[in-house]
């Protein structure tokens, strides 16, 4: 190995920052899963009887499907059946205000970089807090629902509007989706919900924070966004976890639905707990993302950001019914040490006019493997349907992976569909170039890399690019900010 | 300033420096010159502190330090600068923001604090001038679609930000057409300063009718053959480097 690989490997070799543990009494329930596991959960939330139906439903209809594992990640196999499904910090009520909710919470959300408090850092985003199970804290309600909008957990929303939860849950990932999704329907605790109105622009950003704290606990929120005829909505979730040597399960479901000139943008900042630098420990984060553009010139643009997790197993997708509907997909996936990550998506061309673009950088470092796998289908219908796709792959040091599996399938003639794809490594030159500039090798591999991602930075908005670069230093025990 | 002794350098177990010695003082311009292969590269490299090279013996002294013992970025903060023959191109990273980024670590070395926007975009534009450089190119990925030309106009434009002690040039004229030789060579030439010293790396003679050495060197087969003053170059040029070759077998 030369020197500047040597270089190379003390730079990637870092610590995750967000490992540590919030003590907390919990309630949760012992491991193992069967109906009684699902019926015990519906009736902690206190939820309608159609609710705990389509519950049980996606979970006879998991127990006929098997894991799938076409995906190109190694793993040790899930014991489904030593995972515990439900845990809360245990307060005797859900907490009516910040000032109920348990001040080592607000630490632990402190500690994070996320305040809690409304008049802080993050001003200007409302934020729903999510920790193990459930919903800890949503800021801005009031505000909010002076402009229409609902932004509360998924519990709340099943309660208090149930029947938009009923229009819509499933409407765009069924139940029988895939395994995992399956396994969300089934034992889903808690998420987000959104509902913009007919012609509301969303007077804020809106954020979920996500915090898996218990020991051998799986986190299966379930997020659901829909946007009325022409409105418009930002969201954008975080996720981190304890360091703990066995592996977690974090099996989400995202549903975004778009009708008639509406417009969600919603950006990921994924940093789960990793593993350590011999892949011991890690968040499995197999998730199921999809948006449906439902209405004529609507648009869903998923910008994600991944640092995190030991796996990754995720394709934020885009089916473009309506004419003239936009999807977009912008992604950073970095993986260090044994990280793996098989992530990408797909474009469901089904509409006329229909347009999508694809960009995507994955990173990959240490002994990691990093994969893209796409998926652009063009259907019959989808005249003059439109797609543009570029994968860049940047590798540093020599023992790392990167491999692109890209599909397209296209029925439709007048269809255009386009795909680039690179390869890179950060050169010994660029390093040299830069240090002979006087930057630090560190400095110079985080400018490299956050050069490399620019076009999927820009998308993020404001507040979030910058931590997104700063994360990404992090990731690669790197500074710039 | 700079003083080389005895420097024995070899890459893997070949040797390519063998023995070069050299004193460069306060405000000299020194030419070093030899036809391909002679170590002129090697040489610009070794004193940047680029991995690969191994120093077997000899030792470089730079004001008063051990430069050997230094990483390549100490070396560039305390002074020492080196103009690639080859940029390298830095997608997604505007060379505004290089600029800014390897200024504001040398001011930190120094214990300056770091410029603020406005004063480093005056200075930045003032500079640009030198080099007769369109402002776009501040915005531009560093080098990235750079003509030739234009790549070596970038590096005196980061000569001129940066201030150095030392500027050690490889080849910088290597292909550049007539015009852009005179504009790099007007850049240098309005950096000259009584305490600033320069090396200039070159294979042709072209380069020093635009600046006047102090003295040149005339490296061969890893040694310093011939020094002289900026009369050496002339004579190079009219006799070919086959006469140091010979030069160097008779004095062999």
């Amino acid at each position: 190995m030369s020197a500047s690989a040597q270089t190379i490997e003390k730079l990637i070799s870092q610590e995750y920052k967000q490992g540590f543990v919030t003590e907390l009494e919990s309630d949760t329930l012992p491991p193992g899963l069967n109906e009684g596991v699902i019926r015990a959960i519906s009736a902690k939330k206190n939820e309608p009887d159609w609710m705990l139906e389509w519950r049980l439903e996606a979970y006879r209809h998991w127990l006929t499907m098997s894991e799938p594992h076409w995906a190109h990640v190694d793993y040790h196999p899930v014991d489904y059946q030593s995972i515990s499904y439900y845990s809360a910090p245990r307060t005797s009520e859900g907490p009516r205000s910040l000032d109920e909710v348990d001040p080592k919470l607000l630490e632990t959300y402190n500690k994070l970089g996320i305040p809690l408090y409304e008049q802080e850092r993050l001003a200007g985003v409302a934020v729903d807090a999510v920790f193990d199970s459930v919903s800890v804290a949503t800021t801005f309600k009031g505000k909010l629902a002076e402009a229409g909008v609902i932004f509360c957990s998924m519990s709340e929303a099943i309660q208090l509007h149930p029947e938009l939860v009923r229009a819509y849950l499933g409407s765009v990932v069924p139940p029988g989706d895939n395994f995992f999704a399956a396994l969300n329907s089934a034992v889903f605790s808690d998420g987000s919900f959104v509902f913009i109105p007919k012609g509301v622009r969303c007077p804020m950003e809106l954020s979920t924070y996500f915090r898996i704290n218990a020991a051998k606990t799986g986190q299966f929120e379930r997020t659901l966004i829909v946007a009325e005829e022409r409105s418009h909505v930002s969201y954008l979730e975080g996720c981190t976890a304890p360091m703990r040597d066995e592996n977690q399960l974090h099996a989400a479901v995202v549903e975004l639905v778009a009708l008639e000139g509406a417009e969600i943008k919603y950006s990921t900042v994924q940093n789960w707990y990793p593993g350590d630098e011999e892949g011991r420990g890690g968040i499995y984060n197999f998730v199921t993302k999809r948006g449906e553009c439902r209405g004529a010139n609507s648009k869903i643009s998923w910008t994600q950001v991944e640092t995190g997790s030991s796996i990754t197993w995720k394709y934020p997708s885009c089916v473009l019914r309506g004419d003239h509907s936009i999807g977009e997909f912008y992604s950073v996936a970095l993986t260090n040490h044994r990280q793996q990550a098989d992530t990408g998506t797909k474009m469901i061309h089904i509409g006329k006019n229909t347009r999508s673009t694809i960009i995507s950088k994955g990173i990959s470092a240490g002994r990691a493997q990093n994969s893209y796998r796409g998926l652009v289908k063009v259907l019959k219908s989808a005249e003059n349907a439109r797609n543009y796709t570029q994968c860049d792959s940047l590798l540093i040091g020599d023992r790392c992976g990167a491999h692109t599996f890209p599909y397209i399938e296209v029925k439709q003639p007048t269809a255009l569909v386009e795909h680039e794809a690179t390869t890179s490594k950060i050169s010994e030159d660029q390093l040299f170039f830069c240090q002979q500039r006087g930057l630090s090798a560190e400095d110079a591999v985080s400018m490299i890399v956050n050069g490399f991602c620019k076009q999927v930075f820009k998308e993020l908005p404001m507040e979030f690019a910058v931590e997104a670069q700063a994360l990404l230093g992090i990731s690669l025990e790197g500074s710039v900010g | 300033m700079l003083k080389i002794e005895n420097l024995h350098v070899q890459v893997e177990d070949k040797p390519i420096l063998k023995g070069i010695s050299l004193h460069v003082k306060e405000g000299e311009v020194h030419a070093i010159m030899g036809p391909n292969g002679s170590g002129k590269s090697t040489l610009a490299h070794v004193l940047a502190g680029r991995e690969g090279y191994v120093i077997t013996a000899g030792r470089i002294t730079y004001r008063g330090r051990n430069l050997m013992d230094m990483a390549p970025e100490e070396r560039a903060r305390e002074g020492v600068f080196l103009a690639f023959q080859y940029p390298v191109e830095i997608p997604g990273v505007s060379n505004i923001y290089l600029l800014k980024a390897a200024l504001n670590a040398m001011r930190k070395h120094r214990g300056l604090n770091e410029l603020d926007a406005i004063d480093f975009l005056k200075m930045i534009k003032e500079k640009i001038r030198l080099v007769e450089m369109d402002e776009q190119f501040l915005y531009r990925a560093v080098n990235e679609g750079f003509s030739g030309g234009e790549k070596k106009r970038n590096e005196i434009l980061q000569m001129a930000v940066l201030a150095p002690s030392l500027c050690i040039l490889d080849e910088t004229d290597s292909g550049l057409d007539i015009d852009a030789l005179k504009i790099v060579s007007d850049g240098v030439n309005s950096l000259r300063a009584p305490d600033r010293s320069f090396i200039l790396v070159t294979h042709y003679q072209r380069l020093l009718d635009y600046i006047k050495p102090d003295q040149v060197h005339v490296l061969a087969h890893g040694r310093i053959v011939k020094s002289g003053d900026a009369s050496l170059a002339h004579e190079l040029e009219s006799k070919g480097y086959g006469w140091v070759d010979q030069a160097t077998v008779a004095g062999a």
